[in-house]
């Protein structure tokens, strides 16, 4: 692999070539924030806060998706792009019922953290307020629709590390939803494995273990990496784990 | 088949056409099937029949013949020379029109009593030389109007697959890039991007396996020149689609129809099969070493589908969704593999390049737009309809003298161009030349070819907001800005429309526009603000008499709210 120079904020920086930039900036400390991305899982590029400028280019692109390339020259944290990531981030508190105070995730949601982070204090859209489910049918865990975010880490993590595939997306725009299986009931999945994995990878209360209440609800996303690294040194294959 | 068995067909045909004294040709595309066509059809072989007229008139389902508001349109041709064309045509009046042309004339036969009322006749016939038809120029729709679309004899016989036959034999995959390259085409979606670089940068890519998209997946409210492509002259696509294949060193082809189109699916369907049956298609093509098939898919609904990487998910049997790009489908598309994607009447312009030339058709249009555009010509105009014309022609060229002028003696507005994804223009930019590049400068895109008419009763907020209440159901949800940006903006929109909105929250919506264009994944979300922008940009005024004066000049707004601040300060 050879090494690729760039400019990030007026610094060279090196980096591996087929790399994305939204890992260098990681690497480098520089904060970026993100909600779809998740350390292992698939890129999907839907959540849109880690938009950065490039030189040159006319539109923004999303750091997790763009592959850094030689003499790039990147902004990260341009007036414009801090104002558009709080206008996305008051979006996404107006889409749903987003009400910290009585959410099990609170302290510790990743999507509360961002908008702390970023000093969004108020949300001067209309709040859409969508009558929405809660399906506490599985033995373990609730789904709690008002506080999805849709980032379908969820999806993801369930495809692509447990193989089972039970989650998916139905419905369009705002009316999206993840569902389970043919959209029924989690408790009466016959594909769930009750993993667990989708809970772990959820950045807010959309997913949580049953008996948590408010602010009680922590999650381990390191697991996901403790697992991908387990597997690439063949930790639990016959006779390799040494 | 080879080259010589495709003339034989061609002459055959044209001999069996001949042998006709009189042909009428009815329209079967959507439009005028739904203004009753089909009765007309029967009705005109019904009186063929009672007449014993079989050997001597035939009657023909065609495709489009254009001004669709006049439907159900008739041509009849006599002794395949002078033509006469018909509008709003009852059943009745096909049987006064079998009269009139066939019996009325035939040597040996008495006058009929329907010929009397030939007079009531005369109304129905639409002059041949008005400007709606001097002024286009078909070359996309050369054949719509004039051929079966389900009879594969009918296009060889107006030159079919005599393109492909040439590229084949005479071409190297790279002249055939080279010269769509030289011709200037653009694609005909929307974007605009060169068509022959697309096809010689997948040409260029690696891949053990390739692929053809066309795509047929058009959205744009009131749009509707895809579908009669696909309708009247399903074959040239096809061909199109072939040169493309062979030219790019594709094997597979995959024609994605929208859901809505069953007519379309049905005649590509049936197009494709006959030309495989005639080695046209299919394995070993006119009996060279080329092979390429073609199928059709359908689309499920989603306007979202006719962005080319959700389109292409949609073929693998994904969620309808777009992917961010790079990487672009030239280099890894469907499968995984490179593919060319295009829309249908990209490759529906293929054929006359390659039969008349790149200089031909880099001879029509403007410096860096060439060739013509199909545009389906809707709204407040006289004669709304299916028109091509060639690139550059002028806005009030287009809306005068092919529309015929705005009818009751009212007042041009504006023009909406590109559907959901462009923007309105003015009266004062009438005398704007169309092509991609002025339509840009004046923030509207030339897009598929809807071209909305509107008069001054039309109010442009609420057309803004019709459209984006149309982004708004059709965002697919996979990235926030577009998901809830447009809701958010439609709910502002629809402030303003009902008096409840303040000046802030025009700010607000203009702020709004602006970031979601940014930072949308895909195209709908970038484009979605272009209508609320461009009549901002052109119609301030009215925006701010809704907002300050609760008033909307065109009457149609009911503004019967206040907003919130006004009622706590009283």
């Amino acid at each position: 692999m050879s090494v690729v120079t760039l400019t990030i904020n007026d610094e060279l920086v090196s980096a591996q070539e087929g790399e994305t930039l939204l890992s260098v900036l990681h690497e480098r400390g520089i904060d970026m924030p993100t909600l779809c991305h998740l350390d292992g899982l698939s890129e999907r590029g839907g959540c849109r806060l880690c938009m950065v400028e490039l030189e040159g280019s006319a539109r923004l692109q999303a750091a997790c998706v763009t592959q850094v390339q030689e003499g790039m020259i990147v902004h990260t944290h341009s007036e414009r792009l801090v104002k558009y990531r709080k206008m996305i981030l008051e979006l996404l508190f107006s889409e749903r019922n987003h009400v910290c105070a009585v959410c099990v995730m609170n302290g510790n949601c990743e999507l509360q953290w961002e908008a702390a982070k970023i000093g969004m204090d108020h949300v001067r859209y209309d709040y859409l307020n969508p009558d929405l489910s809660m399906d506490a049918s599985h033995d373990r865990f609730v789904l709690d629709h008002n506080r999805c975010i849709l980032c379908t880490r969820c999806v993801r993590v369930c495809d692509e590390i447990e193989g089972a595939h039970v989650w998916d997306v139905m419905g369009r725009g705002v009316n999206s939803r993840v569902i389970i299986d043919l959209n029924q009931p989690w408790g009466t999945s016959q594909s769930c494995t009750s993993c667990g994995k989708c809970v772990q990878v959820c950045p807010t209360g959309a997913l949580s273990a049953k008996g948590a209440t408010v602010a009680e609800m922590e999650k381990q996303h390191n697991f996901l990496r403790w697992i991908l690294d387990g597997r690439e040194k063949n930790v639990w294959s016959y006779g390799n784990g040494k | 088949m080879n080259r010589s068995d495709l003339e034989a067909m061609a002459q055959r045909e044209l001999q069996r056409q001949q042998a006709f004294r009189c042909r009428i040709l009815c329209c079967a595309s959507t439009p005028c099937l739904s203004s009753g066509g089909s009765a007309v059809y029967d009705a005109i072989n019904e009186a063929i029949k009672e007449g014993s007229l079989d050997a001597e008139v035939q009657a023909v389902s065609t495709g489009c013949m254009g001004p669709c508001s006049r439907g159900p349109m008739i041509t009849v041709q006599v002794n395949g020379a002078e033509e006469v064309i018909y509008e709003h045509v009852t059943p009745e009046i096909g049987r006064q029109i079998v009269a009139q042309h066939a019996a009325a004339d035939a040597p040996n036969r008495e006058a009929t009593p329907e010929v009397e009322s030939a007079p009531s006749l005369s109304k129905h016939v639409l002059p041949g030389d008005i400007p709606f038809f001097v002024k286009q120029k078909k070359i996309v729709l050369a054949n719509s109007g004039l051929i079966d679309p389900e009879r594969l004899e009918d296009y060889v016989a107006h030159n079919g697959y005599k393109a492909l036959a040439y590229a084949l034999r005479e071409m190297t995959p790279e002249e055939v890039c080279r010269e769509i390259i030289n011709s200037g085409l653009r694609g005909r979606g929307g974007a605009g991007y060169p068509t022959g670089l697309k096809w010689d940068m997948v040409r260029k890519a690696r891949g053990d396996k390739k692929y053809v998209v066309a795509n047929g997946d058009e959205g744009d409210p009131g749009a509707y020149m895809d579908r009669t492509l696909m309708e009247s002259d399903p074959h040239r696509v096809l061909e199109g689609m072939a040169i493309a294949g062979y030219a790019v060193g594709a094997e597979q082809g995959f024609i994605y129809v929208r859901g809505e189109y069953p007519i379309a699916a049905k005649r590509l369907e049936r197009a494709i099969r006959s030309a495989e049956r005639r080695g046209l298609l299919g394995s070993r093509v006119l009996e060279s070493n080329f092979n390429f098939r073609i199928d059709v898919r359908i689309g499920a609904g989603a306007f979202v589908c006719g962005e080319e990487t959700a389109l292409m998910a949609s073929i693998m049997g994904m969620r309808g969704q777009p992917i961010p790009r790079p990487p672009y489908p030239a280099q890894s598309g469907l499968w995984g593999k490179p593919t060319l994607i295009n829309n249908v009447e990209t490759f529906g312009s293929i054929a006359p390049i390659i039969q008349n030339g790149a200089e031909w058709f880099a001879s029509i249009g403007t410096a860096k737009s060439k060739g013509t555009k199909i545009f389906a010509l809707a709204g407040k105009v006289d004669t709304t309809g299916l028109i091509e014309v060639p690139m550059g022609i002028t806005l009030r060229e287009i809306v005068y003298d092919i529309g015929g002028g705005i009818p009751d003696g009212l007042a041009f507005k504006a023009a909406q161009t590109g559907g959901p994804s462009g923007g309105c223009i003015p009266a004062a930019h009438l005398d704007t030349p169309v092509d991609y590049e002025s339509l840009r400068a004046l923030g509207s895109i030339m897009g598929s070819g809807g071209l909305i008419i509107m008069d001054e009763h039309s109010c442009m907020v609420d057309v803004a907001k019709f459209f984006m209440e149309f982004c708004m159901d059709e965002s697919c949800g996979k990235c926030v800005p577009c998901r809830v940006g447009t809701v958010q903006m439609h709910r502002l929109l629809e402030r303003i429309t009902d008096g409840s909105a303040t000046m802030q929250d025009l700010e607000t919506l203009k702020e709004l526009c602006v970031m979601v264009k940014e930072t949308s994944l895909c195209g709908l979300g970038q484009s979605a603000p272009n209508p609320v922008q461009s009549t901002i940009h052109y119609f301030l005024e009215e925006y701010e008499a809704h907002i300050r004066d609760h008033h909307c000049a065109a009457g149609v707004c009911t503004l019967d709210k206040r907003p919130v601040t006004e009622w706590v300060h009283a």
